[in-house]
């Protein structure tokens, strides 16, 4: 088996190797010429060039959009407003009401996204722990049970999205699960309140054991002989919980949180195909919103999208600092 | 034998009995197993039946086909249906043609005679059987071979530029010592912080000044430079000792042989996680697609299958079928995988 693979690995890969032997006498003049720290350009110029172009450019470029007006989305034809689009954005008679705003869709956005932050991360670490404690415990098959809750995150959010709105239509599988056990057929997606239940149950549904991964390889890193010396002293099971997986599990609980968190703020994919922010503005995330005005809708404006864009990274690189801060504690804790 | 029901119901009671815990632990993971994969199985289930089953209520499980058989007289093969007769006795028809609320049918073993039968006295003869025209239409008259090879397309090239450019600099940045070494590197993790959904406005616009909209390029090339990949592979050529890179320059190797003989063959574990990671990624990507992308030959899987979606008139046999066809690559990567998937994507997805 492993020799097939070998062949195989082989086989593709000499193509490859042609292309590179043929490069051979061209970077070898390339080094003599500039030195190996030519060669070390060379090496970093690829990646640092699409670096360059589609993110550090573009990076800078969402501030100058974000002070300047019009429809226009080339930057050339567009003139300078200042801080206008910011005001637009901010401009609101009481921020728990967003149609008091005058972006009340902006603040309708900002208003479910935390909603749906809120609950999908907390739903997401509880049901990730419980199934992470689960599956570090010796049972029968615990590879297969490992491998089960991965699946979904592998999918397309497109197919999460479609397999999704499938069992929740009128005619679906939930239908029939809800009128055999007598009540009434809902239509799911038609409801404020059950479209976002949807969204929630949906997302979590499919990214639940990336999560559920991080938090077994904490589990797996507590030293066992803690928990055979709690067994010596007959200590409840509750207060080992309490007094050893909690507290060494810490820093990976904490990523998963953050995590969760960054991801959460961003939410689109799934929800759109699901959804497609409605009924109504109900399940209306910032990401849509940003999609929508800065390309999709009738009153399209990419300063305002540029604008609400970076309020949102704002608040994304807050909790990236923290995660990058939380996992390098992670990873201390886990190698110790 | 024992032995065996030992190992599988393994428990925590003391005497052999069930803990509570051990109730729970099998309760979620046989619940969880059904919840995970269900879903799938349920859309495979129905990709395979026809428009008129799809729009029963309640569903079936399984999707059946209408017996049909062939009379006498007739070219096409006619539809059977189980007919209650006024004498309240049932009789097995072939339906020749409807005439308003009722229909003409007529016996196979005896199709001289003409039967007029209510429509609500018949119902449908089926048997278990698949709808296979939901995958071979769309083929056929849809664009969907075209969004298939798009996304195949896309999804290669950009695993294969996303593995040269990004062992490229990981090489340049574990194996070589320069000036302004933990700037690039910085700048490289900075760039984590910048996901796509900030950046949409004024990308869209550079991808419009480079001239790649419109272009399976203007969806390939902004995403190959991944942080996450030059960070793997660095973390990884890292391990690998410097003294075969001083052995290999003693034989004259050039760095770029040093690069592509050496280092390349030694890190390919982590070049298959990297593949692996980089392949679901662009197979699935979804919004930035959406905006390049606004001709139809274009589209990729992701973007038809959601367009069609998005119709007013959901032609939901052909979506279901296209939806398991798109599902199928990264089922794949699932099956080879799974072995894999407890030891090294958790370790490599943190960063």
């Amino acid at each position: 088996m492993a020799r097939f693979g070998e062949t195989v690995g082989r086989v593709a890969t000499l193509p490859l190797v042609l292309i590179a032997r043929a490069f051979d006498p061209v970077l070898r003049l390339w080094q003599r010429g500039t030195g190996t720290g030519g060669m070390v350009a060379f090496f970093l110029l690829p990646n640092m060039a699409i670096f360059g172009v589609f993110v550090i450019i573009p990076l800078v470029l969402n501030f100058v959009y974000s002070l300047t007006g019009g429809t226009n989305i080339l930057l050339g034809d567009r003139s300078f407003i200042g801080f206008g689009q910011y005001g637009r954005l901010l401009e609101c008679g009481n921020y728990l009401q967003p149609l008091t705003c005058r972006e009340d869709q902006f603040w309708t956005a900002v208003r479910n996204t935390s909603l749906f932050v809120l609950f999908q991360v907390s739903l997401m670490v509880c049901v990730s722990m419980i199934t992470a404690l689960i599956l570090n415990r010796n049972i029968a098959g615990r590879g297969f049970f490992r491998a089960v809750f991965f699946f979904p995150v592998l999918l397309s959010p497109v197919v999460v999205g479609l397999i999704w709105r499938w069992i929740l239509q009128r005619q679906g599988l939930m239908n029939l699960i809800v009128t055999n056990l007598g009540f009434d057929p809902v239509v799911w997606l038609n409801d404020r309140f059950f479209a976002f239940a949807a969204a929630i149950g949906v997302s979590t549904w499919a990214h639940m054991g990336f999560y559920t991964l991080i938090l077994l390889a904490g589990l797996q890193a507590i030293p066992k002989d803690l928990y055979e010396a709690a067994e010596m002293d007959a200590t409840p099971p509750a207060r080992v919980f309490w007094r050893i997986t909690l507290p060494l599990l810490g820093p990976n609980l904490a990523v998963v949180l953050v995590l969760a968190l960054i991801r959460g703020v961003q939410i689109f994919d799934e929800a759109y195909v699901l959804t497609g922010g409605g009924p109504g503005t109900s399940t209306l995330f910032l990401t849509q919103y940003i999609y929508e005005v800065g390309f999709a809708s009738f009153l399209r404006n990419p300063g305002l999208a540029a604008a609400a864009s970076i309020l949102m990274g704002l608040v994304l690189v807050v909790l990236t600092l923290i995660q990058l801060g939380l996992s390098r504690r992670a990873e201390r804790g886990n190698t110790r | 034998m024992s032995a065996i029901k030992n190992f599988i119901f393994r428990r925590r009671g003391r005497d052999g009995g069930w803990h509570w815990t051990d109730i729970v632990t099998w309760v979620w993971l046989i619940g969880g197993t059904i919840l995970m994969f269900g879903p799938a199985l349920w859309l495979v289930s129905s990709s395979f039946k026809g428009p008129a089953q799809l729009a029963e209520f309640p569903p079936t499980l399984l999707p059946y086909v209408q017996e049909v058989a062939t009379v006498e007289g007739h070219d096409a093969p006619l539809p059977l249906f189980e007919a209650t007769m006024e004498d309240g006795t049932t009789r097995i028809l072939a339906e020749i043609r409807r005439i308003g609320t009722s229909a003409q049918m007529v016996d196979p073993a005896d199709p001289g005679e003409r039967i007029s039968v209510r429509l609500t006295d018949r119902t449908p003869l089926r048997e278990v059987g698949l709808a296979v025209d939901n995958y071979v239409d769309p083929f056929l008259s849809f664009d969907f071979m075209r969004y298939l090879g798009n996304s195949v397309f896309v999804t290669m090239a950009a695993t294969f530029l996303t593995l040269l450019t990004n062992s490229m600099a990981a090489y340049a940045l574990s194996k070589y010592r320069f000036r302004g070494r933990d700037a690039v590197m910085l700048l490289i993790i900075g760039t984590l912080m910048v996901p796509l959904s900030v950046i949409l406005v004024p990308l869209y616009s550079v991808v419009s000044a480079v001239g790649l909209l419109n272009s399976l390029w203007g969806v390939i090339l902004p995403t190959i430079a991944t942080p996450t990949g030059v960070f793997l592979l660095r973390q990884y050529m890292l391990t690998i000792p410097d003294e075969l890179i001083e052995a290999a320059r003693m034989d004259h190797a050039s760095e770029w042989q040093i690069y592509w003989r050496i280092i390349l063959p030694l890190a390919a574990p982590a070049l298959a996680v990297l593949a692996i990671f980089s392949v679901v990624w662009r197979w699935n990507d979804f919004l930035w697609p959406l905006i390049v992308l606004s001709r139809r030959e274009l589209y990729t899987l992701q973007i038809g299958l959601n367009t069609y979606a998005g119709e007013l008139n959901v032609q939901w046999h052909y979506i279901l079928a296209m939806t398991v066809v798109t599902m199928i690559p990264v089922v794949l990567v699932f099956i080879f995988l799974q072995r894999f998937i407890t030891t090294g994507i958790a370790g490599a997805g943190i960063k």
